[in-house]
């Protein structure tokens, strides 16, 4: 049958899916053959009355919202999920790195500091004239430092101790002056430096423990003054005689 | 807008439209915005998805013949397409790719797995010559009072010729948004699609010959 061709392309032709020519060729066929045009327009007789009873369900109002809030509730959570990490991660990134660097600066502009005391203290050591004042006697070394450095401090009773005041000089820490005590305990020597602490720098006023070039060094911060015990001693002579200066004041 | 992949870079003054809330105003209009798709998407997705919600229910219950699980399979088709978002392609048929959420759902469901096992092996052969001669417009009369019929018809045929039919004639959807949603070539659409209509003229006619005569 002729007809069977157009028949074959008429649902496309009603979907609007055919390419225009044919389009135009199918109806013009039509508009001639009345077996066709009746298909045709059984064929969209269907397709309409399929698109009316394929509307056949519509949804509770309630469970619209349902949806809408499951889909609304969801992405703003998500969004804080998705940025509140990012922006903490961020935060605790710069804090960490801001600290590691500040801590690292400190660290080190310590280190140079204890080794820079360690050089004083290995300079009076060699010194021919390790001392200024030559005096075991607390109540002469503590006047002869007045005019010469820009603050005072207390000396600490020494007599039940191992330990003994050689003497004292000034001594220059970042263009500073400050007092540095040597005492002996058996054959070592023992450096007390005492410094401002704006002389020091802005350094951590913790107390600290620590060696430098094999030294031991002993470290605190007291009436706005700084004080550095170093020497060859062992840690426990050292930590004593920072006990009795501390006690001193 | 560019996008490259998890991330789109945005015209500025596009960003203050696409961030909900987001009354900016830059004076710097060449500035690019990297945006991130899922802070984008919480803007666009439920702008994107709800307006096809009445139709997604209804397609839905046509899948199913049941309320209760059209409601479920809706609310899952909503909770994967939401969080598969940032896998859709912007400027690509959003309303293909949720209908396909949807039916792969159903698919994979307890009643679409039952309903695809009684499926006939050969859906998607070629259409038999139609009985042309033999029809007039009166024959398959599908008149609005006959609309419950159409519609007893439509449920008692195969899910692939119901689903074919819904998203042609009911959703208005071109062979190509078919063939998409679907996934199946835009010759097997055409081929499904006319043995569908030609299944639902038989059942149609089965039923009217069935029905008493007013």
């Amino acid at each position: 049958m002729a007809c069977d061709r157009w028949i074959e392309k008429l649902d496309a032709y009603l979907d609007g899916e055919l390419p225009a020519s044919e389009a135009r060729a199918l109806s013009e066929h039509l508009r001639g053959c009345s077996a066709c045009a009746a298909e045709s327009l059984s064929r969209l007789q269907q397709k309409r009355t399929v698109q009316t009873a394929g509307q056949r369900f519509t949804p509770d109002p309630a469970f619209r919202v349902r949806i809408q809030e499951s889909i609304a509730a969801r992405p703003s959570a998500r969004r804080s999920w998705f940025r509140l990490p990012v922006l903490a991660t961020a935060m605790a990134l710069v804090v960490v790195i801001t600290l590691f660097f500040a801590l690292n600066r400190s660290r080190r502009s310590e280190q140079q500091l204890v080794s820079e005391l360690a050089d004083l203290h290995v300079a009076t050591l060699a010194s021919s004239n390790p001392v200024d004042v030559v005096s075991s006697d607390r109540h002469t070394v503590k006047p002869w430092f007045a005019g010469r450095i820009p603050f005072t401090f207390n000396l600490p009773e020494l007599q039940d101790s191992p330990f003994v005041l050689v003497g004292a000089k000034v001594s220059y820490l970042n263009q500073a002056p400050g007092a540095e005590l040597i005492f002996r305990v058996r054959q070592h020597q023992i450096s007390v430096f005492i410094f401002q602490e704006r002389a020091v720098g802005n350094l951590q006023t913790r107390d600290s423990v620590q060696t430098a070039l094999s030294f031991n060094v002993r470290s605190w911060s007291l009436n706005g003054l700084r004080y550095f015990v170093i020497g060859d001693a062992s840690a426990q002579d050292l930590d004593k005689l920072s006990d009795l200066m501390k006690a001193a004041g | 807008m560019l996008n490259c992949g998890r991330w789109v870079l945005f015209h500025e003054q596009e960003e203050k439209y696409l961030w909900r809330g987001g009354n900016k105003t830059c004076p710097r209009w060449f500035t690019l915005v990297c945006v991130s798709q899922e802070s984008l998407s919480s803007g666009t997705f439920e702008q994107l998805a709800m307006p096809h919600f009445d139709r997604l229910y209804n397609f839905a219950c046509w899948l199913t013949h049941d309320r209760q699980e059209a409601e479920d399979l809706v609310q899952e088709t909503y909770a994967k397409a939401l969080k598969g978002f940032s896998s859709f392609q912007p400027g690509t048929n959003f309303r293909a790719w949720i209908y396909r959420i949807l039916r792969n759902a159903f698919l994979t469901s307890r009643t679409g797995l039952q309903a695809t096992a009684t499926v006939p092996l050969d859906l998607d052969g070629e259409a038999e010559a139609l009985p042309t001669a033999k029809e007039t417009p009166e024959s398959i009369l599908l008149q609005r009072s006959d609309l419950q019929l159409v519609q007893k018809a439509m449920e008692q045929l195969p899910v692939a010729y119901r689903e074919v039919l819904l998203l042609c004639e009911v959703e208005e959807m071109s062979y190509q948004e078919i063939s998409a949603t679907l996934s199946i070539p835009i010759g097997t659409v055409m081929s499904r699609l006319s043995r569908a209509r030609q299944a639902l003229r038989v059942a149609v006619r089965e039923k009217q010959g069935s029905q008493p005569k007013a």
